[in-house]
Order: structure tokens, then sequence, then C-alpha cells
């Protein structure tokens, strides 16, 4: 199994998302079999090949430094779960 | 007035035009229509009050002679488009009850032709999906059933789109295609669809899933509709930057019925183990028709076609899994609180995102991964350029693909959910024209054994959407798709 | 050369390379139109971008790809023509994205180098490993609520640029020269103010020790290091530290660790503490940047004189010091002050003045040289009154002293107050005399061999004169009546 539950475990902790062993249990086989299956590129032969980040075709266009946004503190608040004073608020953080 | 929901856009919009009936008519005929085909559950928020504000405010422009291309024409909106003021959840428990403070461009594109919104269209949750059936909102309902009567999905993400177009509750539908999320329901509901060229139209308030591949595009019941909606939606804008700055032709003008001398390329590769009769058939019936329109056939190989769906899963999970990062129960959303911040982070993720959505961000984080980089990520973009470079050699020798759009007609719901990979070859002959960017349509072109639709592809070359329209606007024609889903046949009985 | 610290087991070599965030000097922020201005209320200057509301896309800003070009010119740097920008996965609440926009294996600026003049009159170059863009996170106040954190994103996406240096600084003096040597060009640049009481300049100090010679030592990460002092303090503490747990027979851990300003020590920050796996991969919201050899040298020609430059060519066009000079050129403003009240005058006079009188007042009443009610144009123009001998040196302390209070030019206060030196050999003779009648014991006593009361003399006309005679005439007449 390419992913075991220790692995599965580490990766949902990068992933903040809570898993109990039980679904531990379920999701390993699941993305083993999806990892098994991918790694069928590794047959390719890709020596020489640049990696393709992008399909259009264009240059990046910049804009102007100009200011054209913001001031908008009730709508970028709209929808916060909690908020006070203009600033959105969440548990405390530990440095 | 139900003739009213059979129309095509191009002929609603000439009744519009003539006074044979108004736009807020034309609404309350499918506001009706939408009410009759609840059962499909396509939508997650229906907007009827909305649509005849929209519809009346037409019904003026149209009076004093400023009305749009658009301008009255009943659409359902996918629900990954944000819509300011009205619930916009990309089918998840995760944004469900975010109210958007803005109007994605697409959306804005439409509304500023006139176009009127019906509801927001249920969808695979954050368009994961080829069968509607990961929606927090529940299954999609295909309006079309097989002998036996079990329902069927519909196809995904674009299901709710597809679904009430094809039960003729909307006039059109807007869809977001990132590996045939638009081809591939469009084909499983016997309707057009078209994904037109990666940057053709903008992405600026489509909720993202995989930002290199997602493209908005249009579900509708013919090509010349699909055209007007495109024309509409489609062209620059400086808020996206992967839109390019192209001038927008006219699609419909495109659609001549003429393909004399083009050049169709056949990819051999497309002809896999184990395909249906039916689907191969279908393929060769299409080839039949391009023929005889004095279209050549060639036969042209994408070697790299095998290795597409394995490309595309792991480029899709890993773009999702940053672009679903912004999820994490501090500025909208779902919060679920917890002893301290990172619990807080992990409870809400783990309530708010469905199983297939969690599997796609456990691929795209575990790919990405320090030491697992370079063996996935890296490698999926290498062959992604090798499938790329098979289409611009194909296009050296033929001006557009046929191919079919599915392997299969639309399953029954539960069936592929036991194994995600088999959900995934759903998408095999969508996905690489998806990975190159390039533009693709589905066209509805015959029914099965089994009365269900089926649909021809056509992949064009990038920025070649008129190609893909002529080329559609054939098969279209020689297929003459008639059939209707049982849900309408039903109801006009 | 190299500080040497000494400890139980003999002598250390300390380590350091510095990754500086230098916040970009722009209007909008990186990939959003909302205003960088600092201050603001809570979350006002943020937009949907930066809120990283669904579906919200990134548009680079042209200035600040502008800015970072001059800046890599500037710090003699690689310009590269092709950069791509990355995402750095990880969640925080103050990163809304749940991921920063970054560059990574191909930023926009490679290797160069630093030049930073020591104490004792030497120069070291300093490698400059790349600068990058990226965006800066919001802000989290932790003091507002015993249980919660409040969030203001106005920071977030601000543009910053990443300055990385090479492990090549030796100790918390040439740490210090680094710094202020950086912030001094960037702020010629106009790139960014420097300002580090307000966030604008910020230096992530990289510190290991080992015995001289030998391989690299683990390094610890200092954050949070926020001024020059802050940074010689937080080394000299660091070093300390991490000798004397290895000479104590324990081993240094990689970590990254908070400098307390008001403890003077760093500590493990324990959050920071998980390993990471940043997950970089290219923006797919974004193209790669690809610039013009044209675009290039464009901005290269729009460079202003920099600092060392500028030092040469003082010392060598003005006849100034070394260490004259080091001080003129510190902040552009003051070297455009002095080259004013220098030009076509007395340049070395100039530069005492400006030096000894005019920063010596202004830093007493804490200004800056943009504050100076004394214009250049006025300074010089009292230059030119001392040089052609309309006011002596003595006057011209009292003029300042007016100028300084009123910001009026020398020649007026000159003539208001007729300070102007009285050279007529007539007038002065008339005083001189006067002072010997006034004090017959005294010219006794002088000619009687007490020679000391020769300047008592010249102090009586002067006052009698009040100031205003020619010393040199005062003092030539004097000599011929006494003698
Ligand atoms: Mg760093
Ligand atoms: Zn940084």
């Amino acid at each position: 199994m390419s992913m075991d539950k220790e692995t599965v475990r580490k990766v949902a902790g990068l992933a903040r998302i809570q898993m109990d062993d039980a679904e531990l249990e379920t999701m390993a086989p699941q993305l083993s079999k999806i990892i098994d299956w991918i790694e069928q590129l590794a047959e390719v032969d890709t020596d020489n090949v640049e990696p393709l980040a992008n399909v259009v075709n264009i240059n990046l266009a910049l804009r102007e430094d100009k200011i054209t946004d913001g001031d908008c503190a009730d709508k970028v608040l709209a929808n916060a779960p909690e908020d006070v004073q203009g600033f959105f608020v969440v548990s405390k953080v530990v440095e | 007035m139900s003739d009213l929901t059979h129309m095509s856009i191009a002929g609603a919009l000439k009744g519009l035009e003539s006074k044979d009936f108004t736009a807020v008519e034309l609404a309350q005929a499918h506001i009706d229509a939408v009410e009759a085909a609840k059962d499909l559950n396509a939508f997650v928020t229906e907007t009827p009050e909305i649509a005849l504000k929209q519809a009346a405010e037409s019904d003026k422009r149209r009076a004093d002679s400023k009305a749009g291309a658009l301008d009255g024409i009943p659409l359902a909106i996918k629900d990954l488009f944000c819509t300011e003021g009205v619930q916009t959840t990309a089918s998840s428990h995760i944004l469900e009850g975010f109210v958007p403070q803005y109007e994605s461009t697409v959306t804005a594109n439409l509304f500023r032709e006139g176009a009127v919104m019906l509801g927001k269209a249920s969808l695979d949750e954050f368009a994961m999906g080829s069968g509607n059936t990961h929606s927090y909102f529940g299954n999609v309902i295909n309006p079309w059933k097989g002998e036996d009567g079990k329902p069927l999905v519909p196809g995904g993400s674009s299901g709710g789109s597809a679904a009430i177009v094809a039960a003729r509750a909307a006039m059109g539908a807007t869809g977001t295609d990132t590996g045939g999320s638009i081809r591939q329901p469009a084909s499983f509901c016997g309707i057009t669809g078209v994904k037109p060229t990666y940057g053709r139209c903008s992405r600026w308030g489509v909720i993202a899933f995989a930002s290199s591949l997602d493209q908005p595009g249009v579900l509708a019941r013919s090509t010349e509709d699909c055209a007007l909606l495109l024309q509409s939606m489609a062209g620059h804008d400086p808020k996206d930057s992967t839109s390019a700055q192209k001038d927008v032709p006219d699609f419909a003008a495109a659609i001549t019925g003429d393909i004399k001398g083009f050049k169709i390329g056949i990819p051999k590769e497309y002809r896999m183990d184990g395909m249906p009769d039916e689907i191969e058939k279908l393929w060769q019936q299409g080839v039949e028709w391009i023929k005889d329109a004095g279209a050549d056939i060639v036969d042209i190989s994408l070697p790299h076609t095998k290795y597409a769906l394995a490309t595309y899963y792991i480029i899709a999970p890993a773009e999702a899994s940053s672009n679903l990062a912004r999820y994490d129960g501090v500025r909208y959303g779902l919060r679920e609180e917890g002893e301290d911040l990172r619990a807080m982070y992990e409870k809400t993720r783990a309530a708010g995102f469905g199983d297939e959505v969690k599997r796609r961000i456990m691929i795209g984080t575990y790919v990405l991964s320090a030491g697992y980089y370079d063996a996935y990520y890296i490698k999926a973009q290498k062959v992604r350029r090798l499938i790329s470079e098979d289409f611009t050699k194909a296009f050296e020798q033929c001006d557009a693909l046929l191919t079919p759009t599915a392997p299969s007609a639309a399953f029954a719901i539960g069936e592929n959910e036991d194994d995600p990979i088999k959900m995934y070859l759903n998408d095999v002959f969508t996905v690489p024209a998806s990975l190159a960017g390039l533009p693709g349509m589905s066209v509805p072109a015959g029914l099965n054994a089994d009365g269900l639709p089926l649909g021809l592809q056509v992949i064009g070359r990038p920025w070649d959407e008129e190609t893909v329209f002529k080329v559609g606007g054939v098969l279209e024609e020689k297929a003459a798709f008639t059939a209707l889903p049982q849900s309408v046949i039903r109801k006009a009985a | 050369m190299a500080q040497l610290t000494k400890g139980k087991t003999g002598e250390w070599e300390t380590v350091i390379g510095m990754e500086v965030h230098a916040q970009v000097i722009a209007e909008s922020k990186l990939f959003s139109g909302a205003s960088t201005k600092f201050g603001a209320e809570p979350n006002s200057q943020v937009s949907l971008v930066d809120a990283a509301m669904p579906g919200m896309l990134p548009v680079l800003n042209e200035h600040v790809v502008e800015q970072a070009i001059k800046t890599g010119l500037g710090i003699n740097s690689q310009v590269n023509k092709h950069s791509v920008f990355a995402r750095k996965n990880y969640f925080y609440p103050d990163l809304p994205q749940g991921y920063q926009i970054s560059q990574f294996d191909q930023p926009i600026v490679g290797e160069g180098t630093i030049e930073i003049d020591l104490k004792d009159g030497t120069v070291k170059e300093i490698g400059i490993t790349r600068m990058h863009l990226e965006q800066d996170a919001g802000k989290s106040l932790h003091d507002q609520h015993p249980t919660k954190s409040y969030v203001d994103l106005n920071r977030s996406g601000c543009a910053l640029m990443e300055i990385v240096s090479e492990p090549d600084i030796r100790g918390p003096e040439e740490a210090a020269a680094y710094i202020s040597k950086l912030r001094m060009i960037l702020r010629y640049l106009g790139t960014c103010d420097g300002n580090m009481d307000e966030g604008s300049m910020r230096a992530d100090v990289n510190i290991s020790v080992r015995k001289p010679g030998a391989e690299l030592g683990t390094r610890a990460e200092i954050k949070n290091v926020n001024s020059v002092k802050a940074v010689q303090q937080s080394i000299d503490f660091e070093v300390q530290r991490q000798i004397e747990i290895l000479e104590g027979g324990g081993e240094i851990k990689q970590e990254t660790r908070l400098w307390d300003p008001d403890k003077n020590e760093t500590r493990s920050m324990r959050s920071k503490e998980e390993a990471h796996d940043y997950r970089y991969f290219p923006d797919p919201d974004l193209l790669p940047l690809e610039l013009s050899d044209e675009q290039i040298e464009r901005i290269r020609k729009t460079l202003p004189e920099l600092p060392d430059e500028k030092k040469h060519r003082f010392m060598d066009e003005f006849g100034l010091s070394a260490y004259d000079a080091s001080v003129l050129i510190a902040e552009r403003p003051r070297a455009d002050y002095y080259e004013t009240v220098a030009k076509d005058r007395d340049a070395k006079l100039a530069a005492n003045w400006v030096i000894n009188e005019l920063l010596g007042i202004l830093n007493k009443n804490d200004q800056d040289i943009a504050d100076s009610p004394i214009s250049a144009e006025n300074l010089g123009g009292m230059i030119g009154l001392i040089s052609d001998n309309t006011i002596s040196g003595k006057i011209a302390k009292d003029v300042f002293a007016e100028m300084y209070k009123s910001g009026k030019d020398a020649g007026s206060i000159v003539e208001e107050k007729g300070l102007k030196q009285v050279t007529d050999t007539g007038a002065i003779e008339a005083i001189v005399d006067e002072v010997l009648a006034e004090n017959p014991d005294n010219v006794a006593a002088y000619k009687g061999g007490k020679d000391k009361l020769f300047g008592f003399f010249v102090g009586q006309v002067m006052k009698k004169s009040q100031g205003k005679a020619n010393p040199a005439a005062v003092n030539e007449l004097l000599k011929q009546k006494l003698s």
C-alpha cells in the first residue's frame, strides 16, 4: 500500500482535515489505489521534456499601480462567522 | 404556453422581438417548468423572484429598443459562479449560506446582455465528479431514464445545468469544464455543451477547482444556442491573468453547414479496449456523416492519450488542494469551533468537505509534498506537455478531431461509487483536450439500445471554436436528434 | 579579520546569513488594487482578492515589478528575464488564501553583492543569494481578548521583496553594517522606505557558530528582529546561547526562534516547531513573468547615483574625508542638500557646517533634513558670506541660529541686524585707539612683556564693534599700535 495509515494521517494534518482512525483506515486503501494507478506515468519517457504549467499562450498582463479597490470592509466582513470592530475573530493563536 | 419551454434561444429571441410573448411570460413558463422538474433536484437555489424581476426589466428594455443580445432568455447558472447577493455554494456544505458581494465576470456579461437567472444549478461539490452524485445538496437526477426506469446520473460536474436544460426548464445554462464537466453531462443528457479554449472566458468569480484547467462554457439544446450564449460570455477580462486578449469571433455565423474540404482527424488511441459497441458504432456513424458532408477523414495518432487521466488526476488535485485551502472557517462559510485554532481548521474542513473532495485534497497534498513533488507533479506536467504536443502535431494534419464524448451512456445512481477510478474513467475522452486547453463540444448524436442519449465530441485548435461550431453544426444536422427525455414526454402527455 | 568569540574551549566563529523582507513602495498591492497605506482602519484596505474570496484572482502590479528590477540592479545582482510566481502553502489566520504567492526556484533577481564599510575602514563584500517578490500576510492581534485573536488583513497582499544574503556575515557589527547598507540602498532607489518601526523592513537572522575553519554549524533562524540594534543584540545573545550549548556537550536544534526585545533574548517558537512542508508549486493563476533586455536597460538608465559611487565622488570632487563623505551620503536627501550648499562654494567649509552645525541642531530637535528650517540655498548663501568676508565665522554662528529660528536667508539677517563685517581700517583704527586709551594700565603691562594681554585687546575691540570688525584687520592694527 503506497499510502499507509500513518502517511494518510500526516497528509490529513498538512491539509488540516480531521480524520479519526476509522476514516484513516478507509481512506488509506482508497488513496493507495489512486496513487498506484497514477504511477503508470513512470513508464513514460520524459527525459528532456520541460514541465508544462500553463497552456494559454499569452504574456502575463500587468496592471497599473493605481488604487482601484479596497475600502469595502463591509463586503469583506459580510460573510464572516465572527467579527468585532472590523476585525475577523478566531480562537487565540499561540506563537 | 408550455411550448415556450421547448423553443430554441434563437427562436425565443425572435418571438420576444415580434412580441409573440413577453420576457415575463417566458420566465414564468420556465419557472413553472422548474417547479415541475423539482424531482430532478437540479438546483441548489431557485431564484424565481429574480427571474421575474429581470424579465420585467427585459420587457422594458425591449420596449425601449435597448434589448441586449440575450434579452429575456432564462438560464440556469452553475452554482460555481459567484452571483452578487445570491447564495453560491459550489454544492459544498463549507460554503452553505455564503452570499458573494460580487458578480462573476461571465454571469455579469450574460446579465449585461439581458439574460434572466432561474437559479443556481447543482454540481458535484467543487466541480469534482462525473455523476453529480457528490453534492452536499443531494444527487441530481437525469431526466432520461433507461428501460428499467432506474434513476440515472446526469453526468458531472455540471449535472444540474445539463439536467435542467434537457428537462426543458431552462433554455441554456452556464457550466465549467475542468476535465469534461460540460461535455460529459451534455452527452449524458442529450444536449449540446461547449468548452471553449482555455483563456476564452474569464475565470474571475468562478470558484476554482483546478486553475490551469477550469474553463467556463455553455450547455444548451443546439449548437446555435450554445454559440449565442458563448458569444455573450466570452472575452478578455483584465481581472483574470490567464484570460486572452483575443477578439471573440461570431460563433453562430460559423455554423454554415459547409465543411467541404475540411480534414477531420480520427485519433486511433481513442479506440479503447472494452469500449462498448454502441459507442464504436456511433463514432463510425459520425465518420460517415462527416464524409457525407464532403470533409476528409484523416487517421491521426495521439500517442500519449492513455496517460491523460493519470496526468489529470495529479495536476487537478494538486491545484485543488491549494485552491481549497481558503475554506478555513475564518472569513466566510462554515466554522466548527475547536479547542484551538488548528482544531477549528481541522473540524471545519472535516465537516465542510465531502468524501470525494477530501480524497482529492489528500491526493493533491500528497503529490505536492516533500519528496514526491518531482515524481508526481513535475512528472505529470512533463506528460502534460507530451499530450499537448500530440495535439499540436495532429493539427498539422487536420482541422478538427472527432471522438466519442464519453465511454458510456448515463449510468445508474450508485454505480461506479465503490471505485473512484472507475468514476474517473468517464472523462477518458474529454480530459486530453482539457490538459491541452483546447476547445471541445459534445453534440447529441443518437440513442443507445436502452434509449439513452450518446454524444460525439469535436475538438479544435486553440482559439478555433469556429471550426468546432462548424463541424458540430454538421453533426447536429445529420444526427437530427429530436428525442425527448421521459420526464418531458410524460409532462407533455 | 573575522570577529571571534572566546568560549571555554577556545574561539568560535559566528556565521550569519540574513533574509530581509522589504515592503515595496507602491500605491497598491502586489496583486490587487487596494491601498498599501500604513495605519488605516482594520480591513479597510482589503480587496476581495486580498481576503481570498472564492473565485478571486491575482493580477500583478507593473510598478512593483519595476521596483524589483531597480532593486536588483541597485544591489549589483542578476535580473532574471524569466521568473515564476509559486504558491507556498500553509495555514494561518492572517494568510487568507491558505498560501502565500511568492517566488521559489525561479526568482526575479539572482546572485549579486553588497559592499559594507567596517569601522576599521575596510570594505567587505557580502554575497546576495537571491531576491524575490512575495505577498505580505495580514496581522493577528493577540492582546485584544483573553481567548481570541483579531485578524486585520490591511497588510495582506502588500508587495514584499525578500532579499537573501549568503552566510558571509561574521558578527553583529557586520550584520548591522549589512542591514544599514541595504536600507540605505533601498532608500536611495526609492523602492522601500526602510522604516523598521512600521515593519516596512524586517530581518530574519540565520545564526550558527563553528570553530574557525570548521564545517558550518547548525543554524537557528531568528525572527522579529526589527531594528539595527535588535540585529546586534539578538546575535550577541544567540551566539552566547549556542556556544554554551555546544561547550556543554549539547547540540543546536535547527529551529525558528523569536527575538524578544523586552527580555533581550531569543526563544523557541512553539507554533512553528512542526515540520513545515510548504508544497511549493507554480501558481496556475499567473503566467511566468517575462522581462526583456530593453525593459531592464531602460530601468538601469533611471537608477540614481548609489551610495558607494556618491561617497567616492564626494571624496574626489569635494576633497572630503571618507568619514565626512559617509556622513553626508547616509541619506539621499542629506547628500542632495549638501551638494546644493557646496555648489560653487568652499566645499569643505560647507561640509563642516552641514555636519557639525546643521545635523547637530536637527538631531537635537529630532528633525530630519527635510524638516530643516534652513534651506540648502540659504545655508549656501551664508557660506558665501563667510567666504567673501562679509561675515566672520563667529558672526556666522549667530546668523545660523537666526536662520534656524526664522527661516530667513543669511543676507537679509546680516542686513537687518547690521552684522556686516567692518573691513574699513579707518573705522577699526578708531575703535583700537579708543580701547587703548581706555586701558592705559594694560597697555603698560603689555609693553612690559605681558604678551598674553594681546588677546584681551582683541576681545575688547571685537566687543566694541559688536563682533563685526574683521579679525585680521584688528590683529594687524593692534600689532602696529602696541609695538
Ligand atoms: Mg524566508
Ligand atoms: Zn518571505
